[in-house]
């Protein structure tokens, strides 16, 4: 896919902290309308990378442009249809659902947020938390209100890190069919990394799998462990994790 | 190259009036420690005219240093407090992976504290003049440029000192309390900067409040407004300003360089 038709084109992207490594050469490119699987073990950079992409964390090397936009040069433009949600970083606790929308609305410049809000509490059935303190909300309830604040600009770039965490299978379900609807309606180009192999198989078109932080293979989630002569996606991520070197070549 | 954009700075400050408008706990302290300064200095400085033989006069001196002195520690405290409520709440990889740019923010946190000092100024001034006649507007616009002074050091020591906590990390939020109370023997809030050994009139000589405090007592003894002195504390208030916003922006640049501001609570300082 030539670069210039992607929503995120990342090239030759390192992170070296001294004399560690994180991640190193990663290049990726999620085209209008996909959603990628980032995978990996604990450490393989998967969340480094994501930092990266986001503009928190400066590259060693590397660059990202989102949407067309460099992201160091661009920033505003590049940030500005950009959306993330992780389980680790949940919306401020003291404020409530509605309060913490309103507050990212503005931030993400919604320039009519109270229509574009009253439907995203409805769409993430969470009209009757509207006033409840976030933090006092469970863990699927609070990953509704992370997604919902994640579509408030209408992203053309989602960065999901690991979304699905410590939900019930229930409520992960849900969330995977709420993100498809919205890729499927509004073309955005999704990255997603989790631990969850049913959700990679289920929701993405592609894979890439990142090991010490360089990625080692990339292909569709279906048709990937076969290739590498494993039975499941969840055999070859083991594999991955404990035997990276042994997977160099299909 | 972003553009300024008032709407983010808007989302700062509607964030710190949603904390303030549903917690008490936020609200009573900008004006209890005021209102216990107010009111112990009132009685203090009507003791020291009986003692002193010059009466409610010095009630103006004292309790005006005191009011101007706590004005600075409200707007320092102010900036530092609306940072640190996004530390307390983990707040910075949200924050930081939206558009906002490091002026707007701290711009942001600013503004916060202009509206929350404010609200401590009104609340010395009406409790000065109802407990103790002090009249301040009685100086009318005199007053102001004194009050600016001292607004500018204090966004500057409060940018300095969010510079510092993210920098070294949560556990550095001790440094904020005292800082104000660290400088107060140098700027000469209750006597005049002659007072002091040669070392610590050089260094009240770079301190924007010294001109201030010097002034003050000079208006308060019935005579004109030194806006020469005024003049110098504008100065170096304007270095100060723009050496605390360098000191931020170089802190913030090394955070977004070592992937502080994403794993801000693990207090890594390297």
């Amino acid at each position: 896919m030539p670069a210039s038709d992607s929503i995120l084109s990342a090239s030759g992207l390192a992170k070296r902290y001294g004399d560690t490594v994180a991640v190193s050469g990663v290049s990726l490119h999620i085209a209008p309308g996909e959603i990628v699987g980032l995978l990996g073990p604990n450490g393989a950079g998967k969340t480094t990378t994501i930092d990266m992409l986001l503009g928190v964390l400066e590259p060693s090397a590397g660059t990202v442009r989102i949407g067309g936009h460099d992201l160091r040069r661009e920033r505003e433009a590049a940030l500005s249809r950009t959306a993330f949600t992780a389980s680790y970083a949940p919306l401020p606790g003291n404020l409530t659902v509605a309060q913490n929308l309103r507050d990212f609305a503005l931030l993400l410049g919604v320039s009519r947020p109270g229509p574009v809000i009253e439907r995203l509490l409805r769409e993430f059935d969470l009209a009757r938390f509207r006033d409840a303190k976030c933090g006092v909300l469970s863990s699927g309830e609070q990953t509704r209100v992370g997604l919902a604040k994640a579509m408030l600009n209408e992203p053309r770039l989602l960065l999901l890190d690991e979304p699905t965490a410590s939900l019930d299978p229930s409520v992960a379900r849900d969330i995977r069919e709420r993100i498809r609807d919205f890729v499927s309606r509004t073309g955005a180009g999704v990255l997603w990394t989790s631990h969850n192999m049913r959700d990679v198989e289920e929701v993405c078109s592609r894979v890439l799998f990142l090991s010490r932080g360089r990625i080692l293979l990339e292909g569709d989630p279906r048709a990937l462990p076969g290739a590498h002569g494993k039975d499941t996606l969840e055999d070859l991520f083991v594999a991955v994790a404990r035997e990276p070197l042994t997977l160099d070549a299909p | 190259m972003s553009r300024f954009s008032s709407r983010r700075v808007a989302a700062v400050l509607l964030r710190h009036f949603y904390l303030m408008r549903g917690s008490p706990a936020r609200v009573v302290p900008l004006f209890a420690w005021v209102a216990v300064d107010i009111v112990l200095w009132g009685f203090i400085a009507r003791w020291f005219g009986v003692l002193s033989g010059r009466g409610p006069s010095l009630v103006p001196v004292l309790l005006g240093a005191v009011l101007l002195w706590d004005f600075f520690t409200r707007v320092m405290h102010g900036v530092t407090m609306a940072f640190l409520e996004d530390v307390w709440s983990r707040n910075f990889l949200n924050l930081f992976s939206t558009p906002i740019t490091v002026a707007e923010y701290v711009v942001g946190l600013v503004l916060s504290s202009l509206a929350t000092s404010l609200v401590g100024l009104g609340a010395m001034l009406l409790l000065a003049s109802l407990g103790f006649g002090l009249s301040f507007l009685s100086y009318g616009l005199a007053l102001l440029p004194f009050l600016l002074v001292l607004f500018g050091l204090g966004v500057a020591l409060g940018i300095l000192a969010v510079a510092l906590v993210l920098r070294l990390g949560p556990a550095a939020e001790w440094f904020v309390w005292p800082m104000p109370a660290l400088l107060a023997p140098f700027v000469g809030v209750f006597y005049p900067v002659s007072t002091l050994p040669g070392w610590m009139r050089a260094i009240a000589a770079v301190l924007p409040p010294s001109p201030v405090f010097e002034g003050l007592r000079a208006v308060v003894a019935g005579g004109p407004v030194p806006w020469g002195s005024l003049g110098l504390g504008a100065a170096l208030c304007a270095a100060w300003i723009a050496l605390a916003a360098w000191a931020y922006a170089a802190v913030h640049r090394h955070a977004v360089r070592t992937g502080l501001i994403g794993r801000y609570s693990a207090e890594t300082v390297s």
